[in-house]
């Protein structure tokens, strides 16, 4: 259970970390630069099992990995959007933070109580479910092995 | 059924037909890192079990972000690298060579019909010669360097047809802005798009790669070039190649197909804060500006100092305006030496920087305070791109930047 940080339309990479901290790679270092000049409380109250939910093309712009990581510092395990930018949406896949697809995330308040059941694809968000599409099968091989590092490992040298 | 230049470039490298929509592993040509992305991707690889790179001689290394290191983070972020590169046997352009964009091409590291990946989003830039290359993160570079290869979903592919010849001072930038406000920031997501007709045909690889470059900003995963004999020549002393057929067939199946004809575009420019916010220059001219960046992988090459010395004549840039122009490489940097034009743009006012990504990240050198205004002929104009969060950024061609830079005010290029 976490709150949802509720943002709009094509949320740039530049935004989620700013390019003057990009020779950071500490996920909680760069947590405490998230969105900052853009949305400042975000990097103080953010915490653990916060969702972000937002609207189209999250993650537009550069391929910094550091936005996905700047996330996961901050304690965010999803993003819900209606739709994401491909470079982001891998480099989230790859580190660790859901980014799942859904078409209702309008309907869901800034500050508002929210869970994710990934089982059963859906969000609840103060007391109502919304449907989450699922994640593609070649993305969900790496999400299961825990991210393409552990998946690499598993490669191995081969 | 046929296939699109996408379609064809995988089939040929995973040795079976492949369609828009197939998930594919497929070994790559060239692997590019920078300063920024690199050590992520290095830090990644030797949590992945380290080792030795698939191939020393397919990885491209150099350094232009934050070049010369402009703080200590950035110095130890070089120093890392150097070492990774020594330890793998990977030759580094280091800081000597200029923009990624620029020196993967001009090396030779690329030719049509490749698989290119680079962790940065503008890696699009070698469809300009017919490579089929994007932008990936460091996680996925990681791998990338440490198998040669990776998973792709072959995108389905967007036909730009665009005829007819440019007006005086409107160039494949403007084209491109355009394109980005009919399609939008994310119209082309997932997609590759074709740059075709005569308009590309006639454009020299410096405008086609200025078109490439931006194909990200539309969201796209490609934005390739048909190759011809501009192609063939631009290569020629460059890299081993052997000049193939590659163009879409007849009944190639396309997602979606636009047309311009250029000779109707008139100088276009973003206004803040993103890239498809695209009007004509005629509407936001007059408006003060306080910087104006001319350099960047889309727009700073010999060409477009060519361009913007047009535009200057005898004059000088406005006394209000902080003019900086970089270079896109060193090649590109000792063209416009002798050609005389830096002399002539120091003279004008301008300051005349050493090849690197310059102010396009804001992370380097010419940030912007709160409300200040900057032209650029970069390729993003998120808030806060080029400093704080509380300026605001414009893109526009070098003829644009230039013209307005002389009057101190947004201006459109044709009327000075």
């Amino acid at each position: 259970m976490g709150r949802s940080w509720k943002f709009g339309d094509d949320i740039d990479t530049d935004a989620i970390i700013p390019g003057r901290f990009l020779t950071i790679y500490d996920p909680k270092e760069l947590a405490s630069h998230a969105f900052e000049g853009t949305r400042d409380e975000f990097s103080k109250e953010a915490k653990s099992g916060d969702v972000i939910i937002a609207g189209r093309n999250f993650g537009c712009g550069s391929s910094r990995e550091h936005a996905p990581l700047a996330l996961k510092g901050a304690g965010i395990g999803f993003v819900i959007a209606k739709s994401f930018a491909r470079i982001f949406y891998r480099n989230a896949i790859n580190t660790g933070v859901l980014p799942i697809v859904c078409e209702h995330t309008d309907k869901i308040p800034d500050g508002s109580e929210v869970s994710v059941n990934l089982p059963e694809a859906f969000i609840e968000a103060d007391g109502k479910r919304y449907p989450l599409q699922p994640i593609p099968e070649f993305m969900m091989k790496i999400v299961e092995a825990g991210g393409l590092v552990e998946y690499a490992k598993m490669r191995g040298n081969t | 059924m046929g296939q699109t230049i996408a379609e064809k470039i995988f089939s040929a490298h995973c040795k079976k037909e492949c369609r828009a929509g197939d998930v594919v592993m497929a070994p790559v040509d060239g692997a590019m890192i920078h300063d920024i992305t690199g050590p992520l991707a290095i830090n990644v690889m030797k949590e992945m079990g380290g080792g030795k790179v698939f191939d020393p001689k397919k990885i491209i290394m150099l350094f232009d972000h934050q070049i010369p290191a402009d703080s200590i983070s950035a110095a130890e972020n070089h120093v890392m690298m150097r070492k990774f590169a020594q330890e793998q046997g990977i030759h580094n352009y280091d800081i000597k060579e200029g923009v990624c964009h620029q020196v993967v091409p001009e090396k030779g590291r690329v030719k049509p019909g490749d698989i290119i990946v680079g962790s940065d989003s503008h890696t699009c830039a070698y469809g300009a010669l017919g490579a089929f290359s994007t932008g990936i993160g460091s996680t996925d570079m990681a791998y990338v360097m440490k198998f040669g290869e990776l998973y792709f979903r072959i995108p389905d592919t967007i036909r730009i047809d665009a005829n007819g010849k440019f007006q005086n001072r409107v160039g494949p930038k403007d084209l491109i802005l355009t394109m980005a406000g009919d399609i939008g920031a994310d119209g082309a997501t997932y997609r590759a798009l074709e740059f075709c007709g005569r308009a590309f045909r006639d454009m020299d690889i410096p405008g086609r790669m200025t078109c490439a470059n931006m194909a990200i900003e539309m969201g796209a995963k490609a934005g390739i070039v048909p190759p011809d004999k501009k192609t063939r020549d631009y290569l020629k002393g460059r890299c081993d190649y052997t000049p193939f057929d590659l163009e879409s067939d007849g009944d190639a199946v396309f997602f979606e197909e636009r047309s311009y004809d250029v000779a109707e575009i008139s100088p276009k420019i973003a206004v803040p804060h993103n890239v498809d916010n695209v009007v004509d220059v005629s509407e936001v001219a007059g408006k003060h500006i306080d910087q104006v960046f001319i350099g960047s992988c889309t727009n700073g090459r010999y060409e477009d100092f060519v361009e913007a010395a047009e535009v200057l004549g005898d004059r000088k840039f406005s006394d209000d305006v902080r003019v900086i122009m970089v270079p896109a490489s060193r090649d590109e940097y000792m063209k416009v030496l002798k050609a005389g034009l830096i002399e002539k743009f120091v003279d004008a006012g301008a300051l005349f920087e050493a090849p690197c990504c310059g102010p396009c990240m804001g992370g380097a050198f010419g940030l912007l305070a709160p409300g200040e205004i900057s032209l650029s002929t970069s390729n993003r104009n998120f808030r806060g791109r080029q400093g704080s969060t509380a300026s605001f950024v414009y893109l526009s061609s070098p003829s644009t930047a230039a013209a307005s830079a002389i009057s101190g005010v947004i201006t459109d290029p044709r009327e000075v």
